[in-house]
């Protein structure tokens, strides 16, 4: 069971006020990602639950028990940090049988339970090798492997990807993805990097300023943003805003179409402009359109099209949303509809 | 950047430096060697080459020749367990956040500045003489009988003083490598359930056995030829004699040069053993 439910917590560094009083309720089973910008504080709200912080306010209750004050070993919670920090001196055996070494698990159990972390996380040879010896992608795997022995009631992850170069990263995203289908343990993952949080998530978790700015499955976020930090934040390429006469009207201070939403012709259409750079992915291209007429907040409209379609620098396109995937918010950057 | 070119040259550049310190280490060693052989006492004008074996003979088998290596190695170990351990629980102290840290840290370096000769004659004059020193005083405080430090217990004595020098030098090592410790590897084994204990057992002494390893070394080099400490002190009475301190007596209180380079030679030879050892830990340790 891994139920953890956050009541006003708050966390102060003397005067600087980190996280303001939050409540935030993770089911048991879910994989819940905590995302936004750098210095948001999801980092220490995750210390928060860990136990490596204390909490300035508030109640922390893991499966309905009061774990506010309780020290971090006791919680029953396993982290994997983002260094990995794994012990330099012990071979990845030893690293994976501290945890239960410190918890005097009988010996018998402690093998059984190394031999089952080693095959899921395809260890097996590298029993005996020191952390020292191990490509990065290996190390994540103990690291992961030390927190399953555990058998904890939720998994945290610290930005575990972020010392992987880009294609070991896919590898892991998926690899952390089937661990949680197999376990079906509570994952509480912290990221910055949105697409980890759309790909792995069951519940994202936004924040900004350690302010909670909307909470919901990756497709709510995608659809119906709540806000236009939400809005900018979610999906990639980012969302294209419009004020002034364009958002007026559709009654609204600002609206937001995602590139994706936006029909390229070039003939006739909403906007005129000129395309600047184009990015051809084979799959998909990303124009970025320097606009003649459109009131946008950003000096470009970003669009994405087909991979085959041939548009190159300089060329002038014209730029229609399509209908029903325009996003509208008010003057305070809330929602409309 | 390792052309044939530049490798001559780096030789060639090389050269002097090697050539003087060979002379400097190579002409003082095969001169006490040499007088090592000879029947040499300048003061009653014997200079007598090639006797063969019969310093050396003369060395080993006096009595305190034993009786010297023992206390050699009861002092460097006493002075090598104390730092080590208290160096160790220093670097973890200082390591922590405390207020004027700069300030404490200067000032817990300060000893190694002192002379030798200095720091002994202080010991000896203000902590541990019997009637005017520090500790006489904290004795009578008590009511305690106050103690003749240098004459009751003559080698704890030094062994004190120099561990007391020698402290702020492991500490400033040790610390280093304390404060090299990634906090990531403490939370994770906090998270893993060790406690403090077993955090300092598991995860930092570990991480501090090169750093031991190599204060263990540099100071054994040092400390075998402590000198000085026991020349103000006790002059090397009450069971203080160190095979240095004997060599020093067979050459100067004896004039007995030949019997004093064949003890010098022995104390080479015993110190390339203990090298010898300790490099070999050493190795294993910094292999890795």
């Amino acid at each position: 069971m891994g139920r953890i439910t956050l009541d006003k917590v708050a966390k102060s560094f003397g005067e600087v006020n980190v996280i303001p009083p939050l409540d935030l309720t993770i089911e048991d089973g879910e994989f819940v990602v905590f995302v936004g910008p750098s210095g948001c504080g999801k980092s220490t709200l995750l210390r928060l639950i860990a136990g490596l912080e204390d909490v300035s306010g508030g109640q922390i209750r893991i499966d309905k028990v009061d774990a506010t004050h309780t020290p971090p070993a006791k919680r029953g919670l396993a982290m994997v940090f983002q260094s990995y920090a794994l012990y330099p001196h012990m071979s990845v055996r030893k690293n994976i049988a501290f945890p239960m070494k410190m918890a005097n698990v009988p010996q018998a159990e402690q093998d059984k339970r190394i031999d089952y972390a080693a095959k899921v996380l395809n260890l097996s040879d590298y029993l005996d090798r020191r952390p020292g010896q191990l490509s990065g992608g290996q190390r994540q795997r103990v690291a992961i492997g030390r927190a399953i022995v555990r058998e904890p009631a939720a998994f945290l992850f610290d930005e575990p990807l972020s010392n992987l170069d880009a294609a070991l990263r896919v590898n892991m995203r998926l690899e952390i993805s089937e661990l949680h289908n197999n376990l079906k343990t509570t994952m509480i993952y912290v990221t910055h990097d949105q697409v980890e949080a759309m790909t792995m998530a069951d519940k994202i978790v936004v924040l900004q300023a350690g302010v909670i700015e909307q909470v919901g499955s990756p497709l709510e976020l995608y659809q119906t943003p709540r806000n236009l930090f939400v809005a900018g934040f979610i999906g990639s390429p980012k969302m294209n805003f419009f004020k002034g006469a364009d958002a007026a009207g559709h009654d609204a201070a600002t609206i937001g179409v995602r590139p994706e939403h936006l029909t390229v012709s070039t003939t006739e259409g909403l906007w005129k402009g000129t395309v600047g750079v184009a990015e051809h992915l084979g799959s998909d291209t990303f124009l970025y359109v320097h606009p003649e007429t459109a009131d946008t907040v950003e000096d470009t409209i970003t669009v994405r099209v087909d991979g085959e379609m041939a548009l190159r620098h300089g060329d002038t396109v014209w730029l229609t949303p399509q209908d029903g995937k325009t996003h509208r918010f008010d003057g305070a950057g809330l929602r409309i509809g | 950047m390792a052309t044939q070119h530049s490798r001559a040259a780096a030789r060639l550049m090389n050269a002097p430096a090697v050539f003087v310190l060979l002379v400097w280490m190579l002409i003082p060693l095969c001169m006490t060697i040499y007088f090592s052989f000879m029947d040499y006492r300048p003061l009653r004008g014997v200079a007598d080459c090639c006797v063969g074996f019969e310093n050396y003979e003369r060395f080993v088998t006096s009595s305190s020749f034993l009786s010297s290596v023992g206390t050699t190695l009861l002092m460097v170990g006493g002075i090598l367990a104390i730092t080590v351990i208290g160096g160790v629980l220093l670097a973890l102290l200082l390591d922590q956040p405390i207020w004027g840290q700069g300030i404490v840290r200067i000032l817990v370096i300060a000893p190694f500045f002192v002379m030798p000769t200095v720091s002994a004659l202080v010991w000896k004059n203000m902590f541990m003489n019997p009637v005017n020193g520090l500790f006489a005083y904290l004795w009578k405080f008590f009511g305690a009988t106050p103690i003749d430090w240098l004459s009751e217990l003559p080698l704890f004595s030094i062994i004190w003083i120099v561990s007391w020098q020698w402290l702020p030098f492991a500490t400033l090592i040790l610390l280093t490598a304390v404060q090299s410790l990634s906090s990531e590897q403490l939370e994770a084994a906090e998270m893993d359930g060790a406690s403090a204990l077993s955090r300092f057992y598991y995860i930092i002494l570990p991480h501090l056995g090169r750093a031991i390893t190599v204060v263990i070394l540099i100071q054994t080099i040092f400390l075998l030829s402590i000198f000085a400490e026991i020349f103000v002190t006790t002059n090397g009475a009450f069971g203080t004699r160190t095979l240095t301190y004997l060599v020093y007596q067979r050459v100067l209180e004896s004039q007995n040069i030949g019997l004093g380079s064949a003890g010098g030679i022995l104390a080479v030879i015993l110190a390339n053993i203990v090298a010898i050892f300790l490099m070999r830990i050493v190795g294993k340790n910094l292999d890795n």
